[in-house]
């Protein structure tokens, strides 16, 4: 499908081209081919899997599509409900392997939502947990190889963001009234400097949903893009393709790591905003 | 048209995540994910987990405290046994010494009693004694008649009676 789409670029853009100056469309076309990597047969397409495709036949997304995004979504539904329902299902006090995971997982969370963000955040235990396991399965289903990785999508992880930064903001008032906007004024600060420390924390406190969304997105991206690009000199190196299959070897178990820690990165954040929004003094 | 057409090169193979058209599809699907892993934690998994954990807990706790009451039941035990041993003991003593007090006593009763009679049998024979002693005197003394008698009978059957003779005899025996 995705070889598809892009011979239907290639030919509007060879129409385009044509219509208008030769020599540029020429140049424009060669830049295109360059860019597929086509010298050498050297056949790297780093960004290939991060496409959005229908699962079942062709045309346009809309937003209701059953696209690969929509499967890999749903393992990780599959991946939460085996770990944490079926998982638990023996309610043993001696607890069998699944539910010693199950249980580290809930303490884990349950603990950085009471240590950071406060006892009174419990409330919002449940919300952060979802967070914390998608985030999670999804970056572990997407180090499958040939997998989809939608946390690797920034319309994914935005909106992630965004919800966490929406819902800080309104707790924030709801719990504390004006008395939120206290936490932009750095009253330990001496007089003269407190607006302009008041505008740098507006500024950082605006940029919250940004960072933390492109935080995640641009870790994952990056990793598997690298992996793909080593996988693409393995395809062409014969014999000497142990280098670049060792490096993949060494980059996996990097990303591995990543696609943990971004989690935890993700959701410790939302713990931190959490408790500025509970308790907004400095 | 050349800034077009090198965007679309980009946009295309280069970044699918700044693939507009894309959008509300993953965003739609992601709403949906969340709210159903939302309630699959809140509604089963969360309170299950957190009751099996509080559970465990309540365990742990009882059996901590079910252990030391055997502990300290065990100790009861130990100390009630020693209390028992020594009790034992003492009450051993206490018949040994009774028992010994009671055998000397007897023991003494039967000397005292033993004594007595001795002291009685030697009486009685001191008694007997001096009879047979008394006995043998008048014994000597009437051999020593008889033998007179028949020594004067012999010699003079004639000359003296029986009364001189017996004067006679006593005279010498007390002399």
């Amino acid at each position: 499908m995705s070889e598809d789409a892009q011979e239907q670029t290639h030919g509007e853009e060879a129409v385009a081209e044509h219509g208008a100056e030769a020599a540029h469309g020429a140049d424009a076309a060669h830049g295109a081919d360059a860019a597929h990597g086509a010298e050498g047969g050297l056949q790297i397409h780093p960004m290939d899997q991060f496409i959005v495709e229908p699962l079942f036949g062709d045309g346009p997304i809309s937003f209701y599509t059953i696209t690969n995004v929509t499967l890999w979504m749903m393992l990780a539904i599959v991946g939460v409900f085996v770990l944490m329902v079926l998982g638990s299902r023996g309610r043993a006090i001696v607890p069998s392997r699944a539910q010693s995971v199950a249980e580290l997982t809930y303490g884990f969370i349950r603990k950085m939502v009471e240590d950071v963000a406060g006892k009174d955040a419990l409330a919002f235990f449940p919300y952060i947990m979802t967070l914390f396991l998608f985030i999670v399965m999804a970056n572990f289903l997407g180090l499958i190889p040939t997998s989809f990785t939608t946390t690797s999508h920034i319309a994914v992880t935005a909106v992630l963001a965004m919800a966490v930064f929406l819902t800080v903001t309104v707790v924030g008032f709801v719990k504390n009234g004006a008395g939120f906007l206290g936490l932009f004024w750095v009253s330990s600060a001496p007089l003269p400097l407190r607006p302009i420390l008041a505008i740098i924390e507006l500024i950082s406190y605006f940029v919250r949903p940004v960072s933390h969304s492109i935080r995640l997105a641009g870790n994952v991206m990056a990793g598997h893009a690298v992996i793909k690009v080593f996988a693409g000199f393995a395809g062409v190196l014969g014999v000497g393709a142990i280098a670049p299959v060792v490096a993949i070897t060494a980059v996996y178990g990097l990303e591995v790591l990543v696609a943990f820690i971004q989690a935890y990165v993700f959701t410790i954040l939302t713990c931190v905003y959490l408790r500025d929004a509970l308790h907004p003094s400095h | 048209m050349a800034v077009d057409a090198t965007e679309g090169a980009a946009s295309a193979p280069g970044m699918p995540q700044l693939d507009f058209s894309t959008f509300p599809n993953q965003i739609f699907w992601l709403v949906i994910t969340i709210v159903v892993i939302y309630l699959i934690l809140s509604r089963v998994a969360l309170p299950r987990i957190g009751a099996v954990l509080a559970e465990r807990q309540g365990t742990i706790t009882n059996d901590i405290a079910a252990a030391e009451d055997l502990k300290r039941q065990a100790a009861a035990a130990e100390e009630a046994y020693n209390k028992a041993l020594a009790d034992a003991r003492a009450e051993a003593q206490a018949i040994a010494a009774e028992t010994r007090a009671e055998i000397m006593a007897d023991l003494a009763d039967a000397t005292a009693k033993a004594d007595a009679e001795i002291s009685a049998k030697a009486a009685e024979s001191a008694a007997r004694i001096d009879e047979i002693r008394a006995g043998a005197l008048e014994a000597v003394d009437a051999v020593a008649r008889d033998t007179a008698a028949e020594i004067v009978a012999t010699l003079a059957p004639t000359a003296s009676d029986d009364a001189s003779i017996a004067a006679a005899v006593t005279a010498r025996v007390k002399g």
